[in-house]
């Protein structure tokens, strides 16, 4: 929408009336937050924030990772207790001190990271706390397993309440803790970064399942930072920038970019510009790879590709196609049960970690917070991790902690790290901060090979940006570059050539520039050009009893 | 991003979060020993005693004399040992129960190097006893190090049957082939020149004193000024991280394992060769390998904090029998002081929230948006 007007209003409540006329015809707010301040030991996580949620919408809060997003809800869930600010429910002020207020003036809310029971039943997981109970005091559980289908029923939301937790996606995972929420009585749902965790094709159910809920009378808080999102699902948009509340409005007089510059308080490119690859050798070779799982079922059924210097190869495919083993077999974190890795013309397939570090490889994990980084260690430390016992840093014995402050202190300064100072523990930066600690350690080892799983993973705009840029920057230079992720937008727009894994083998092969999203999505469902998507996949990611077509392209006869 | 946006622009603030983290941290163990004496104080006044009495009889039994001070050092020794040793092992992410076991096979091994060597001078004979102690603690740990690093076996059960192993092979051993000729389960006493040597005139203090304050110093270095003791405590906190660092996780668990077996090795060659001069047959575990864990506990597995915990172990245990024989107060008080004191350290997440204003996590504090991120 170019040139579009600021829609957008400051919250403030001098300009606020304007705003509520607007609303009038929806009638009064169900929650109104009004000033709320949180101050946590040297910082301010909430400043005066006040947002509204009326009944029958979905309101986006979008803000980057440490904005305040998480901490105002935790306010309203009752987890923390401001410092100022009044909520008034239906408008009446209410005190929420615990969870269970907010349980009692129906405030239901789903944490990203999901509080369920891994081998109870999805109904165990529903009623547990609430358990329905029989004449003799006994627990009921088929009327425990009624109100659960009850409820699925009512809000169209599909659960198999006899399943283990254990055995369903994290989709249906997702639906039960929703469904705990509404068992509980809860008018007002937030859901706290509910997309982060989901394929592209569960996003979709669980917009059609929030519109579902908001037609039936209960409003939706979702927190997010992905401006797509915020677009395509909600009504009106809160933005949080640095515990400030920067603007509300409604989602249909807004635009990605000026959320985005919103969000970040500047200017933000959101497409990426980049010259066409000038690849080189082969630096990277994949012949005929085998590798199991961690239920050691077969993961990786015979893959074979080559990366380029110069290039950025990227990888598509659905979670729990053998991605996540694919990269650690590269990596040297997995021994693959047969084939053959070159790095460089050598063959690193039976390698350790270390030795492939040693050949060039770089890689930044899927997972900073459990692979890529020790949490409680300073930044310092963690800046050499995968170099700590060289020189400089290593003389002898000892580590040279000078060395290592004033190593990190250059990266600090080089990738923009926000930090205090190099020693404080890793684990207090924001997730943004935390992974440029990852991305400017892997960089700085002046790779011959990048592995990079989910770079972005979790991160806000302005951080996925740098990443981007670092990594174009990178290849510009003449390094190989294999880019794994489960966003396909950005095997979109940063790879030259796409490859798309299916059940553990590569299933197809594209330039980027010939590559679309139609195509490629089919792909990754196991399908042909022809073929409809199947609504199903989600159900069954990772598993291989049901083959839905052949593979499009195989090397070698699959193994069934 | 411009610089202007950094929200941790407010360096005092944090730097005061910080030391405020810190400070909570020191206090739970002062706390927790005040606490105890408190309920120890109430305890004794349950029984018709006066408290005063019973801490003044307690702190004269421990510092009362020249005398009473070497006792009390020569009480702390082992415990400084041991406690090392099980704080060295936590910071590799292990549980080392078995210091108890590892100090046995110390206690005889340096004893039989003690005495049955003859002819070498102090210089060489002393730490060579000694040494061997500590050596055959290391092995004794490195076993189930081996097994936990190799197969998984956990080291908890392993060192505990180790613990058991060392008992009954050291009865094996004081009443057959290092059994002194006679009527008494003991081995010959360690010649002079394998004996530590008096640090002060007139008492029984020895040497080991200055060894185990050299160990505190050592693990300090090890810990935190070499590149070994940063792969260990990579290993401690996360070991799949140290591993994607390119450390070999198995063979530093092998490591960890000998060189806290050796700490507890040392511990029970100081009570051979600066105590008892002689290994005499147990009766079962003499504690100082299972004291060390609380010892560990209390320091907060902090080299530092070990120092200071042993001190007050060893103070406790050394003043409970002038209390009992001068005050009549039955030294089970102390016990009871020693196990409120442990279990209000290893409850510290109760004392936590009391301390913190708000029942929020470190981690939270400037990361508001990944809140219980770790907890899974």
């Amino acid at each position: 929408m170019p040139g579009a007007v600021l829609h957008m209003q400051r919250c403030l409540a001098s300009v606020e009336r304007g705003f509520l006329t607007l609303k009038e015809s929806i009638g009064d707010p169900v929650v109104e937050m009004r000033d709320i301040t949180v101050k946590f030991p040297g910082v301010i996580a909430n400043d005066n924030v006040s947002v509204d949620v009326y009944s029958g919408e979905i309101l986006a809060l979008l803000g980057e990772n440490g904005a305040g997003k998480t901490t105002l809800m935790n306010v309203l869930y009752g987890l923390y207790r401001p410092d100022a600010g009044r909520i008034r429910i239906h408008g009446e002020q209410v005190q929420i001190n615990t969870p269970n207020d907010a349980i009692r003036l129906g405030i239901g809310m789903v944490h990203q990271h999901f509080m369920l029971i891994p081998p109870f039943t999805v109904a165990e997981n529903i009623v547990l706390g609430v358990e329905p109970v029989n004449a003799a005091g006994k627990l009921d559980m088929d009327k425990a397993i009624r109100d659960v289908e009850e409820l699925s029923n009512q809000y169209g939301l599909v659960v198999d309440p006899r399943a283990n937790i254990d055995d369903i996606s994290v989709g249906m995972q997702q639906r039960v803790e929703i469904l705990k929420a509404l068992y509980r009585g809860a008018e007002v749902l937030i859901l706290d970064e509910p997309t982060a965790v989901l394929t592209p094709q569960e996003v979709d159910e669980l917009a059609a399942i929030m519109r579902s809920l908001v037609h039936q009378g209960k409003s939706i808080i979702f927190i997010t930072h992905k401006l797509r999102e915020v677009i395509a699902i909600s009504d009106r948009v809160a933005v949080l920038r640095r515990g400030k509340c920067v603007g509300t409005g409604e989602t249909k007089n807004t635009t990605a970019e000026e959320l985005a510059q919103m969000m970040v308080g500047r200017e933000v490119v959101l497409s990426l510009e980049k010259e066409p690859a000038k690849p080189g050798d082969t630096v990277l070779r994949v012949e005929n790879l085998h590798a199991r799982s961690g239920r050691n079922l077969p993961a990786l059924r015979g893959v074979f590709f080559d990366v380029k210097a110069g290039e950025i190869v990227g990888i598509a495919g659905i979670e729990g196609n053998g991605q996540s083993e694919l990269v650690e077999t590269l990596t040297g974190l997995r021994k693959s049960t047969s084939g053959h890795i070159y790095v460089n013309g050598i063959d690193v397939a039976h390698n350790q970690p270390r030795a492939l570090i040693e050949q060039g490889v770089a890689h930044i994990p899927e997972d900073r917070q459990n692979r890529g980084l020790i949490l409680d260690f300073t930044v310092a430390e963690n800046f050499i991790l995968r170099n700590y016992y060289k020189s400089p840093f290593a003389r002898g014995i000892n580590l040279d902690y000078r060395k290592v402050q004033a190593h990190a202190r250059d990266l600090i300064s080089e990738f923009d790290v926000r930090t205090p100072h190099e020693n404080i523990p890793v684990r207090s930066l924001s997730g943004g901060n935390q992974q440029k600690v990852v991305v400017a350690r892997e960089l700085s080892s002046e790779p011959k090979l990048l592995i990079a799983s989910q770079p972005t993973r979790g991160l806000d705009v302005g951080a996925i940006e740098f990443v981007h840029k670092r990594l174009l920057a990178q290849r510009d230079q003449g390094k190989a570059i294999l880019l794994v992720s489960l966003e396909l937008d950005e095997i979109m727009s940063l790879s030259d050539r796409i490859l798309v894994i299916y059940e553990g083998q590569i299933v197809g092969e594209m330039a980027a520039s010939e590559a679309t999203e139609g195509e490629l999505g089919l792909l990754m469902a196991g399908g042909h050009g022809k073929r409809g998507l199947d609504t199903e996949r989600s159900e069954r990611s990772g598993q291989y009893g049901q083959q839905i077509q052949e593979p499009l392209r195989t090397h070698v006869k699959p193994i069934s | 991003m411009a610089n202007t946006d950094n929200k941790f622009k407010n360096p005092s603030g944090h730097t005061l979060s910080l030391s405020r983290e810190q400070a909570v941290e020191l206090f739970i163990p002062v706390v927790a020993v005040l606490i105890a004496l408190v309920l120890g104080a109430l305890l004794i006044l349950f029984i018709g005693k006066s408290p005063l009495t019973a801490y003044g009889a307690l702190l004269k039994g421990s510092f009362g004399s020249k005398r009473d001070i070497a006792e009390t050092l020569i009480n702390v020794t082992p415990l400084i040992f041991t406690g090392l040793s099980v704080a060295f092992s936590f910071k590799c992410g292990l549980f080392n129960i078995g210091a108890e076991g590892q100090f046995i096979m110390g206690q005889i091994v340096a004893a039989w190097i003690g005495f049955s060597l003859t002819g070498l001078p102090t210089v060489i004979h002393m730490p060579l006893a000694f040494l061997a102690g500590a050596l055959a603690g290391a092995l004794w740990a490195a076993l189930p190090g081996y097994l936990k690093a190799k197969l998984g076996v956990h080291e908890v059960i392993n060192t505990i049957m180790m613990n058991y192993i060392a008992l009954y092979f050291s009865h094996y051993l004081v009443m057959g082939a290092l059994k002194e000729p006679g009527p008494i389960p003991q081995t010959p006493p360690v010649v002079e020149a394998a004996r530590l040597w008096r640090i002060l005139p007139g008492t029984r203090l020895h040497f080991g004193l200055i060894l185990a304050l050299g160990a505190v110093w050592l693990v300090y270095y090890l810990l935190f000024k070499t590149t070994l003791g940063y792969e260990i405590r990579a290993v401690g906190i996360n070991p799949h991280a140290a591993r994607y660092g390119g450390i070999n996780v198995s063979r530093d668990i092998i490591i960890a394992m000998s060189i806290s077996g050796a700490l507890s090795g040392a511990a029970g060659a100081v009570q051979a060769l600066g105590v008892q001069f002689r290994f005499l047959d147990l009766f079962g575990f003499v504690g100082y390998g299972f004291d060390g864990i609380a010892v560990a506990l209390l320091g907060r597995n902090h080299p530092f904090g070990v120092l200071i915990a042993a001190t007050l172990f060893g103070t406790l245990a050394r003043g409970a029998i002038t209390m009992q024989s001068i005050a009549k107060i039955p030294k089970q008080i102390i016990g009871i002081i020693q196990a409120t004191i442990v279990i209000i350290v290893a409850a510290d997440e109760v004392l936590r929230r009391i301390l913190k204003s708000k029942s929020v996590a470190t981690q939270d504090v400037v990361e508001a948006g990944e809140v219980g991120s770790d907890g899974d």
